[in-house]
């Protein structure tokens, strides 16, 4: 009866040997490492890149425990955190600009470990030392910047559409136009209604003068919204590129947020500084007179700059802006008419007046297209003018490949922000204080876990034992589970991994004491096992139902940390439900399943009450109508009772035993356990006849 | 070897006017507090900057103070934390100084003052963040308690439900009032703390009223009172054994878990200790104020072999 078919012993056998595999890779520690990436989608990193490397690290004599190249990235690994900074420093002197050196830490586990796709857990910001911001796009400052602009494009519009106007105002997110006939009025909505389709225009008079009210529509602001946040997202991408940080994690939060975590940066001020600084575009021409040898000497002509080139040598730049980033709307890599690689900006009204005189006064001249950011200035492309350029659209191309292009207009794009952010939340931790975390989640797990298995083996022993194994395979499973699934580890996920050591002993404690309640009320060993398990695991599977409700609510509604709680706490009971009631039934069913005659259970010394029908005596007399309602249970409705139990009466013993043989049937004990329900008929029996023994 | 010798049924019931008198005091002395004293809500809900630094020696706590009085932050507070050489700083949002510099700000200033300052932590939490974890919160706790209600109200009877959710929403509120009665900071993960309390004190109650519907099938004439103690004695054992693993493991928190872990432990301990006892006298008190009946659970028994092991 306490036999488990072969299928379902693999099927143990199979969870737990994938719990083990992965949760392997989180004991092998990590070693430090320095991760070489591109910069630049025009850098490749590839096995060139690696003989570099490879190359420099062996001219230093820097010793590498071992070199991988992966798909975007090369890493290399050191036995210790001096070398590792040694080889950093090396490396990004003889690499230059082009790469991202960044300091790592890599996971130890061996190769065929890793190519079955077993990893460590990922430690939380709080475990390994880091810095975590959350920024808010400001969405107003945006749309009032965009206001502005509006305000200042519709005025030169209607100016060369000849339209009368008295007057444009701004209030509060709208912009009221005022003229003196509704002729006008007519004129300047045509206009504006084709030139701008993102504005809403409404009539409305007012003082005898006709308005017309301008507001940006509330889809465009939507949209407007979105690629706002995504310029920013991508600004700070290449941004915190610089700072030279292993596995950044820049992403979206709701409507208007973004969220940038930086694990291992320890100088935060300088994170923050790079975080929130403005980078700005500027259009200037090229000076081509002048001597650039002579200027490269020293000899800088007056009102010019030297700068470098990217991808090329130092060029002279006058010092005049021409146009700034702000006037550029949009930047798109393509194609020009000979299909040669080119960037599309699009300016907006006025960018596009200003860039329509400067190339009719200067055909056949280069101008220089500058990315100026915290003080370092670069000259990203120096086209030659070739024609007058209207309408705004401009088109550079020459010399570049199509991955160029697509550089040159993402830096375009992402070169400012599009709005301005705030950091609303910032949590920093120092890397002593992410150490001693992990300490202390791992020695409350581990002293927790010692104190409970102390106990629950020396209450319940033999079956003790077992529930202890058990729950050590939870905790196997838990962390196998969250390193497949690749979860952050934080150390509320820690406490609640500890809490979970303490709530799933729970199961194993019911089904204990069900067992001794069985034993006690005289069962035999065999079908007190049985029966002990199968009447907790309702009660199990309520009482964790509703711990996973609390879950369910903490991870949809926490942040942060506490959705690493939250994650931890309902795995942790999935996992516990299955090692408390299958993998120790498992256990139970090895050891004693098998043996014909098994005259004790090893669950500790039971106390009988020594008046064992006292305990019951308030309810004792009702005994014979217990059996018969276990008979007609579930089959007759309450009002037909009476009837039953006359027949049940009427009827011999053995007719009854018959009927709580069907019912314990229907109660979905599985029929090759026929034993159980002789042997349960066996029980009743003796039930029946202990109120008349009293 | 086992605790819990009972030759007979424990009268709970009989003790139910105590037990209510214990609760209501608790009670009310909790919500008194809470609306008097307040919580002492940590910095995830007000908003505000927090700095965890430490010295290599005793940290001199008044020349910290007079740090910070020099740059004008003089309401800030600083108190020692854990140890006596690390400290946590607090201070209040400015809306003058942009508050991401602010930590920075101190930072080098107590640089200046003693370079052996090590930075542990910063949070810094703004004001619209702060109200709306905030918010969250209350809608968690909303939530969950409506999930165990409609949960048990599904499994039992809707007087379960309620009584469930009763008995555990006031040992919600008895821990609120203790961190509101010693001041002790409420912050984010205590609030995960008091959630998976009502999750887990639940299980308790559960698992006396699948014994009480059991022992209404098994005893017909015993009287409601009767079934009641005769569920509550037998289940014994198993709520105070399975409690007291918990609180074994909250207890290692509790000394190995840093300051972090510890108000979070804290919670956890008033809330398993008085989660016994609201689930014996509160929760069991409660159905049978709302006149709990056989027919109530018997009605159930149409299908009695839905997903139930626990009745046979």
């Amino acid at each position: 009866m306490n036999r488990y078919a072969l299928w379902k012993y693999l099927i143990i056998a199979v969870s737990l040997l994938l719990g083990l595999l992965y949760t392997l890779p989180n004991f092998y520690g990590e070693s430090p490492a320095v991760q070489i990436s591109s910069l630049r989608v025009s850098a490749n990193v590839d096995t060139t890149l690696l003989q570099r490397v490879e190359d420099a690290l062996k001219k230093a004599s820097i010793e590498t425990v071992g070199i991988l190249l992966e798909a975007d990235s090369i890493k290399a690994r050191f036995a210790d955190t001096d070398i590792q900074i040694k080889a950093k420093d090396l490396l990004e002197s003889t690499l230059g600009k082009e790469y991202i050196v960044a300091l790592n830490l890599l996971p130890n586990s061996p190769e065929w470990l890793t190519n079955l796709g077993a990893l460590p857990m990922y430690l939380g910001l709080d475990l390994r030392g880091g810095v975590h911001f959350m920024l808010a796009v400001d969405m107003e400052g945006a749309l009032d910047k965009s206001l502005d602009r509006y305000s200042a494009d519709i005025r030169s519009t209607l100016r060369e559409n000849k339209i009368p106007y008295t007057g444009l105002e701004k209030q509060e997110k709208k912009l009221i136009l005022k003229f003196r006939d509704t002729e006008a009025r007519a004129k300047a909505e045509t206009e504006l209604k084709s030139n701008y389709p993102d504005l809403g225009l409404i009539e409305k008079e007012a003082d005898n003068r006709y308005h017309l009210i301008a507001a940006i529509k509330p889809e465009a602001q939507v949209r407007m919204q979105d690629a706002a946040v995504m310029q920013n997202i991508t600004t700070l991408r290449n941004r915190v590129n610089e700072l030279g940080v292993a596995e950044p994690i820049i992403q979206k939060a709701g409507a208007d947020r973004v969220i940038v975590q930086l694990p291992g940066v320890q100088d935060t001020a300088k994170a923050k500084d790079i975080l929130g600084r403005t980078a700005t575009l500027e259009i200037r021409m090229v000076d081509d007179e002048h001597d650039l040898d002579a200027a490269i000497r020293g000899k800088i002509p007056f009102g010019t700059e030297l700068y470098e080139e990217r991808g090329g040598g130092p060029i002279l730049v006058k010092k005049q802006v021409l146009l700034t980033g702000e006037r550029i709307t949009d930047a798109q890599p393509g194609f020009d008419k000979d299909n040669q690689p080119a960037v599309h900006i699009n300016l907006d009204n006025s960018g596009s007046r200003i860039f329509k005189q400067l190339t009719r006064e200067n055909v056949g001249k280069r101008m220089a297209i500058l990315l100026i950011e915290k003080n370092q200035t670069e000259v990203v492309t120096a086209p030659v003018i070739r024609e007058e350029i209207g309408g705004g659209r401009v088109q550079i191309s020459g010399r570049m490949t199509s991955r160029e292009a697509r550089d040159v207009a993402l830096l375009l794009r992402a070169g400012a922000l599009a709005a301005p952010m705030d950091i609303i939340e910032e949590r920093t931790v120092g890397p002593s204080l992410g150490a001693d975390n992990i300490a202390r989640g791992y020695n409350s797990t581990l002293y927790g876990f010692f104190a409970v298995a102390f106990f629950v083996i020396i209450y319940y022993t033999a079956f003790g034992v077992i529930s202890v194994i058990a729950l050590a395979l939870n905790i196997l499973l838990l962390v196998g589970l969250l390193s497949i699934m690749q979860a952050t580890l934080t150390l509320p996920g820690m406490a609640a991994l500890a809490l979970t050591v303490g709530m799933a002993i729970d199961a194993n404690v019911l089904i204990n004491e069900r067992i001794r309640d069985e034993l006690r009320a005289g069962a035999s060993p065999q079908l007190s096992i049985h029966a002990g398990y199968e009447r907790a695991f309702g009660t199990i599977l309520d009482s964790n139902i509703t711990t996973l409700i609390a879950g369910i609510a903490l991870f949809a509604f926490g942040s942060g940390p506490v959705k690493g709680f939250a994650v931890v706490l309902c795995l942790g009971i999935l996992t516990s439900v299955f090692t408390a009631t299958f993998v120790s039934r498992g256990m139970v069913n090895l050891m004693y399943g098998s043996r014909r005659r098994l005259d004790h259970v090893p669950i500790g010394k039971i106390w009988i009450p020594k008046n064992s029908l006292d305990s019951d005596k308030a309810i004792s007399h009702e005994e014979d109508e217990t059996n018969e309602d276990i008979t007609v249970s579930g089959k007759v409705r309450i009002n037909e009772q009476k009837k039953v139990k006359i027949q049940a009466k009427a009827s011999s013993p053995v007719e009854t035993i018959a009927d709580t043989n069907n019912i314990i049937d229907d109660a979905k004990i599985r029929p090759d356990e026929k034993a159980i329900t002789k042997i349960k008929s066996k029980r009743k029996k003796s039930d029946v006849k202990q109120p008349k023994q009293q | 070897m086992e605790f819990f010798r009972f030759n007979r049924d424990i009268p709970f019931m009989s003790w139910r006017r105590q037990g209510a008198i214990i609760s209501l005091i608790t009670f009310i002395l909790s919500v008194f507090f809470i609306a008097t004293k307040g919580l002492n809500l940590g910095v995830d809900f007000t908003g505000g900057t927090v700095l965890e630094v430490s010295y290599t020696q005793t940290a001199d706590l008044g020349k910290i103070r007079s740090i910070l009085v020099d740059l004008e932050m003089s309401d800030a507070s600083v108190q020692n934390f854990g140890s006596s050489r690390e400290v946590l700083i607090r201070l209040p949002i400015k809306p003058a100084v942009s508050s991401a510099q602010l930590s920075e700000i101190v930072l080098n200033a107590l640089k200046q003052a003693d370079s052996s300052v090590e930075m542990r932590r910063v949070e810094f939490v703004g004001p619209q963040v702060g109200a709306e974890l905030l918010e969250n919160g209350a809608l968690a706790l909303l939530f969950v308690s409506l999930g165990i209600v409609a949960y048990l109200a599904l499994r039992f009877e809707w007087k379960f439900g309620i009584a469930g959710i009763i008995a555990n929403l006031h040992d919600v509120v008895i821990i609120v009032g203790c961190f509101a009665f010693f001041q002790w900071e409420f912050s984010l993960t205590v609030l995960a703390a008091v959630l998976a309390i009502l999750g887990y004190s639940v299980n308790e109650s559960v698992v006396i009223f699948d014994r009480i519907r059991e022992n209404f099938r098994k005893h017909r004439r015993a009287s409601i009172t009767q079934v009641i103690d005769n569920a509550i004695t037998q289940t014994m054992s198993r709520t105070i054994i399975t409690h007291g693993s918990t609180q074994m493991v909250v207890i290692a928190m509790l000394l190995f878990g840093g300051e972090v872990l510890y108000y979070f432990s804290l919670a956890l301990t008033i809330g398993i200790l008085f989660g016994i006892y609201s689930s014996i006298m509160v929760g069991s008190s409660i159905i049978m104020l709302l006149g709990v009946k056989r027919e109530d659970l018997v009605k159930l028994e149409k299908k009695p072999l839905e997903n139930d092991g626990a009745v046979v």
